[in-house]
């Protein structure tokens, strides 16, 4: 995919721990155009909050990056940390899970705002409380003149990742990245959060990655999915056809195992027994096997590769991959 | 208003108010919430953070206390007692938290954190008490001999619920109140651990009472299901139905939020339902009437009674949707 805004490739990122090495990112390649969503699906300690502080170049200071993060015809691998910090914020913004972490608890929602605009792009003060009160009320934030001077805590959680929001869409990034942007709130604040997201990517034809551990809040709100397990992408396909035929049996399993509304109560779910690989301990072959139960000799000796299925675009990394439905 | 669940409740809660005080200001937690839960039944409590529903859960083993109201455990009413008398009761009632690893002491080992309830209860004989604490670790899939002389940092978060489950059950309680035991856990342990507490559940013959936010982990594992929004019960019923036909316009925004696993299932446009009101200062008559599309003069000024809609299912609303 040449024409992709962003791409990663063959990323591996490594942190070395009082264990041993712990490769977090094993090999990751994946790409996402201007005006698309990505979904990165993952269990907590998959590697998927890794993989976007690699993106963002925001890895803990012992965590070493290999591969390349093509963004916008640079390699961000290769910039300084200045130019770097010109670009974050201004062309790539991201939405963390907790608000409250990534608001300053002693600055005025203005003020970081503004500070924010000020930095990256050139507006006097009142131009950029303008764009400041605009931006509020494009996120759904009742009386945003008034808000300009409250303080976070002064706010309630949804209202709180609506100005993280504001402020993440503020330059007009060309990138946004939400990793978890609505795990810490209510269902149905997460509900306008999501619609809220997908509004502004569309209207802003923004490329947009959406990090979650939730096949649901992918399922309806992205245009690819990429399913990581043990730090690999093990399944990567366009979402339609992520759903209609999963390949690996992972994805299968995670997607089973969800409770539904519409299974009777006092079912059994369908459980993946056991838990993921100690990831300081990396297995030989493929990661998923000693809990997947389709898994034979080959599957503990050598590690599946991803390659594609009947479209090139729907990739999987399995040996014995869950066959095509009979007329699917 | 009577919610008769069985002729015979385990635990009854009869018109529970409980309030905070904070900085001079009165939050209303809880506010004349009744219900009733059958020997063997599993009721699940749904609501968003702040709903009131872990303060529900507190108030019932008297870890809270209720401003008025009762709460009747097999008759006796908890509110009442004191001392040796609560204490007694209380090795009937257990509750596992949210955060499992949390809720287990870092510096002592798994067998003594399992037979501390037991040491607490007077069971003298240390053998006894060893043989229970390896009955319950093999209960709850744990090999006692692996896992006894650890220590809590070395089991996953699934492992250390487990560990927290097999605490609870150690005493052979009736009635445990499960505080969100799977929000803390990812989606491939949560299925374990559901399946379990439902092992234990017919094991151990108990009554549970299932708080949780997600609704379809409630359904998963309860007969009934409660809704509860600002301190109050919007509507209660068996969970098949209520999640079949919601009666109040609440439960059905609950349903409707919640994202389906299914592209072809596209999200509806969430309606402009704003965020819930502060329980501090909750609006007047129904408390869910600034956020609903339903609402009317009537809805302000008039608090709507629990009332039955269908067989076995009630709804406080005074234009239900059925």
């Amino acid at each position: 995919m040449t024409s992709a805004l962003l791409s990663v490739e063959n990323a591996v990122v490594d942190l070395p721990t009082p264990r041993g090495n712990l490769r977090a990112v094993d090999h990751v390649d994946l790409a996402v155009g201007a005006g698309r969503t990505l979904g990165i699906v993952g269990e907590s300690g998959c590697g998927k909050t890794m993989l976007s502080r690699a993106v963002l170049q925001l890895l803990p200071k012992k965590a070493k990056l290999s591969g390349r993060v093509m963004f916008d015809g640079q390699d961000l691998t290769k910039l300084s940390a200045e130019k770097l910090r010109k670009l974050r914020g201004r062309s790539l913004a991201v939405v963390f899970q907790d608000p409250m972490t990534s608001l300053n608890p002693v600055l005025t929602i203005g003020t970081q705002l503004i500070e924010t605009i000020q930095e990256h792009l050139e507006l006097d003060l009142a131009q950029a409380r303008q764009r400041s009160i605009e931006l509020l009320a494009a996120v759904g934030i009742p009386a945003p003149e008034q808000r300009l001077a409250q303080y976070p805590h002064q706010l309630s959680g949804g209202m709180r990742q609506r100005v993280a929001i504001a402020v993440a869409l503020s330059c007009e990034p060309q990138l946004l990245i939400a990793d978890e942007p609505t795990t810490a709130l209510d269902v149905t604040i997460q509900a306008q959060i999501l619609d809220l997201l997908a509004r502004e990517q569309q209207r802003r034809h923004m490329a947009m990655i959406i990090i979650t551990h939730d096949l649901g809040v992918v399922a309806g709100r992205t245009d690819e999915v990429a399913v990581m397990y043990a730090g690999r992408v093990v399944e990567r396909a366009p979402t339609p056809a992520l759903f209609k035929q999963m390949r690996m049996p992972y994805t299968e399993a995670l997607l089973a195992a969800l409770p539904k509304l519409d299974v009777a109560p006092h079912t059994p779910l369908p459980a993946i027994s056991g838990r993921p690989p100690d990831p300081t301990r990396p297995l030989k072959g493929c990661s998923f096997s000693p809990r997947c139960r389709y898994s034979a000799e080959r599957c503990a000796s050598e590690k599946p590769q991803l390659c594609s299925a009947e479209t090139p675009e729907h990739l999987y990394a399995c040996f014995h991959p869950i066959a095509a439905r009979v007329g699917a | 208003m009577m919610l008769q669940a069985a002729p015979n409740p385990l635990m009854k809660v009869e018109n529970l108010v409980v309030e905070y005080s904070v900085g001079g200001k009165t939050i209303h937690a809880v506010s004349d919430v009744s219900l009733e839960i059958a020997r063997g039944e599993t009721l699940g409590l749904v609501g968003e953070s702040g709903c009131g529903k872990s303060t529900l859960g507190r108030a019932v083993l008297q870890l809270r206390q209720a401003v008025s109201g009762k709460v009747l455990f097999d008759g006796h009413d908890l509110t009442t007692l004191k001392g040796e008398a609560l204490r007694q009761m209380r090795r009937r009632v257990q509750l596992i938290f949210q955060d499992p690893i949390a809720s287990l002491n870092p510096r002592r080992r798994i067998g003594d954190i399992v037979a501390e309830p037991l040491v607490i209860a007077g069971v003298k004989d240390p053998d006894e008490r060893r043989r229970r604490v390896a009955e319950v670790l093999s209960a709850v899939g744990l090999d006692p001999t692996l896992v006894s002389g650890r220590l809590p940092h070395e089991f996953s978060g699934g492992q250390c619920q487990r560990i927290c489950i097999a605490r609870s059950l150690v005493l052979n309680p009736e009635f445990v109140i499960c505080d969100e035991p799977v929000s803390a856990l990812d989606v491939s342990i949560r299925a374990q651990i559901l399946n379990l507490l439902e092992e234990m559940k017919a094991r151990y013959g108990l009554t549970l009472l299932f708080i949780a936010h997600d609704l379809a982990v409630v359904k998963a594992v309860s007969d009934r299901v409660a809704v509860m929004y600002l301190g109050r019960l919007c509507e209660v019923g068996p969970s098949e139905q209520l999640f079949a036909r919601p009666a109040h316009p609440y439960t059905a925004l609950l349903i409707e939020a919640i994202p389906v696993p299914d592209p072809d299932v596209r999200p509806t446009q969430s309606v402009p339902v704003g965020e819930p009101p502060s329980p501090i200062a909750p609006p007047s008559g129904c408390r869910f009437r600034t956020r609903c599309p339903r609402a009317d003069a009537r809805c302000a000024s008039e608090v709507p009674e629990l009332r039955l809609v269908a067989t076995g299912q009630f709804a406080a609303c005074h234009h239900p949707l059925i």
